[in-house]
């Protein structure tokens, strides 16, 4: 193909994705849209795999058989959501076991989020309530993505995460309303998971290396502090609603902006996570690397089955 | 209250519960993503069907126990699960052994509990046949896979059968509780199941190419809360927000 050639295609592709049309696992694109989704979407299926282990580390010790449920079906859907984003990221040329390898080799991220620790009940009330609250923030405008299986994904994905989030929200109101130790359990979890949950947005947008050709290509369509204000202004009020206190001194109502101002954010912290330095960085890695590997033989038997059964199969044939 | 109804509930629901939370240990750590959601779904469908029967338990009970109380403010002498259900997830191969060897009789335990005078707990059956059907089909298939899958799978599903062999013949035990219960056409009769459980049992054994045990040694005393010492573990896990928090709403 010539270079000229490229170039009008790339314009065609352009102009589709400024007309709002789909671009579909068939369709022509370029090299650097294909990679950029294919980051992006397997960042996200990892976040959803690494995110069943804090909220999973709960599952044996839930304090009633109602939560327990609740959890489990809450793990399981986050399970779901990995299994059919990996599928949706397929369809662009690469496959699972490859994608577990970028992320078993530190080569693919997963939302840094998942390195902190669940350390209270009252963990699974703020990581329903903050994690996921911010997680649909960044998600709901990719229901509008260019690239449809992503698009179809996240439609799926966010009704999800809204019931995630009232159940975690629900968590919090139990507590909050509960007796001292309780109410005192909920504030400590929101001290712990709130400025995390802020840094989940994304660096501030003079950080950010990826937004100009994102919005574009509508994998996002508001900057990262924008968004970050949106889940400040919604969430604020849902703390004070239970009695709870947003663990921020600076925070304020600005009459002007119709916003609330904020304190600053310890972007040390953020890059010392990102960078693998978490608190649970390691051990994540570690369980997931040692369900992979733990599970080699079970796959292996799996595909030898198989194998058995379709020669067994074209014997009886002939 | 009838205490004999309310002992046989428990004798049901106690092995849900505690087979229940040990697939809950797995989750996030399964072989594959498909296996894991698999195993957390089942383990889901063993807690819906716990509250079921507490709920009732609780019921029948008429005093201030509850479906939490009852699943986790009880001694550990005071559980009447089976041994089977208590066993550690070792490796998959075990928690697949532990879950067959649990399904065939689940399977047809439910069966007849459906045709139960007492209408909760037909109803019960009922809605659970549905999962434990699943279940069967699950382990089953994982069962042949495993067993006739590479050398060293089979191996392994092998020495997962081999000893977990021996807290078969309990399921088939008798409490007084169930001979007042069969005596009410509540209950089952679980002495009746045996026959069919093992020719099944070995049927799909030896489908998945492997040697059906011949040790005739087998343990007991679960039904009467005499456990091995893997219970007391996982209630502590089971227990701990109750014990550490008493008398407070979650």
């Amino acid at each position: 193909m010539s270079e000229e050639q490229i170039k009008s295609l790339e314009e065609q592709f352009e102009a589709r994705i400024a007309r709002d049309e789909k671009i579909e696992p068939k369709d022509w694109m370029p090299e650097k849209y294909r990679k950029t989704h294919i980051r992006q979407m397997s960042q996200h299926a990892h976040s959803e795999i690494v995110g069943m282990l804090p909220e999973g580390n709960w599952i044996t010790r839930a304090p009633s058989l109602r939560r327990k449920v609740a959890l489990l079906a809450k793990v399981q859907d986050e399970a779901g959501h990995g299994l059919y984003l990996y599928s949706a990221t397929e369809t662009l040329g690469i496959s699972r076991e490859e994608m577990y390898e970028q992320l078993h080799t530190g080569k693919a991220k997963y939302s840094s989020i998942f390195n902190y620790p669940t350390i209270t009940w009252a963990d699974m009330g703020a990581i329903g309530w903050l994690v996921d609250g911010a997680a649909i923030i960044n998600q709901v405008p990719l229901c509008n993505t260019s690239y449809g299986p992503y698009a179809r994904a996240m439609i799926r994905v966010c009704k999800e995460e809204s019931f995630h989030q009232r159940q975690g929200y629900e968590i919090m109101i139990k507590l909050a309303n509960g007796t001292p130790e309780q109410k005192e359990m909920a504030q400590d979890a929101l001290n712990r998971w709130w400025w995390p949950s802020l840094m989940m947005l994304g660096p501030t947008d003079a950080e950010s290396i990826h937004t100009e050709q994102s919005m574009k290509w509508k994998l996002k369509r508001k900057s990262n502090d924008d968004l970050r204000q949106q889940f400040i202004d919604q969430t604020v009020p849902q703390a004070e609603l239970i009695g709870l206190t947003i663990p921020d001194t600076d925070l304020k109502w600005n009459e002007e902006r119709g916003s609330y101002d904020f304190g600053e954010i310890d972007w040390d912290e953020f890059w010392q996570v990102v960078k693998g330095h978490g608190p649970m960085n390691k051990e994540r890695m570690k369980a997931r690397v040692n369900a992979w590997e733990n599970g080699e033989w079970v796959r292996d038997a799996a595909m030898a089955h198989a194998s058995k059964k379709q020669q067994r199969k074209e014997k009886q044939a002939v | 209250m009838n205490q004999n109804l309310y002992n046989y509930i428990l004798g049901i629901a106690d092995n849900s519960l505690i087979l229940g939370q040990r697939l809950g240990e797995l989750t996030g750590h399964g072989p594959s993503l498909e296996t894991d959601i698999a195993c957390t779904n089942i383990s889901l469908d063993f807690f819906g069907q716990v509250r079921s029967y507490y709920q009732y338990a609780a019921k029948i009970a008429g005093d201030k126990r509850t479906e939490d109380n009852i699943a986790m403010l009880r001694k550990e002498r005071e559980y009447v699960n089976v041994l089977l259900v208590e066993q550690p997830n070792t490796n998959f191969a075990y928690t697949i052994a532990r879950q067959f060897l649990f399904d065939v009789y689940h399977f047809l335990f439910l069966t007849e509990l459906e045709k139960s005078k007492d209408l909760t707990l037909s109803a019960i059956a009922t809605k659970s046949l549905k999962e434990v059907s699943y279940h069967q089909r699950f382990s089953t298939d994982w069962l042949k896979r495993l067993g006739d899958g590479t050398a060293e799978s089979k191996e392994k599903m092998q020495e997962a059968i081999n000893d977990l062999w021996t807290y078969t013949d309990e399921l088939f035990h008798q409490t007084e509780a169930d001979k007042a219960m069969v005596k009410d056409g509540i209950g089952v009769d679980v002495t009746a199941l045996k026959e069919v459980y093992y020719k099944k049992v070995n049927e799909i054994l030896e489908e998945a190419t492997l040697e059906i045990p011949e040790s005739k040694w087998f343990q007991k005393g679960g039904k009467q809360g005499i456990h091995t010492e893997h219970l007391g573990y996982l209630l502590s896990d089971l227990q701990y927000m109750q014990r550490t928090y008493p008398n407070m709403e979650w």
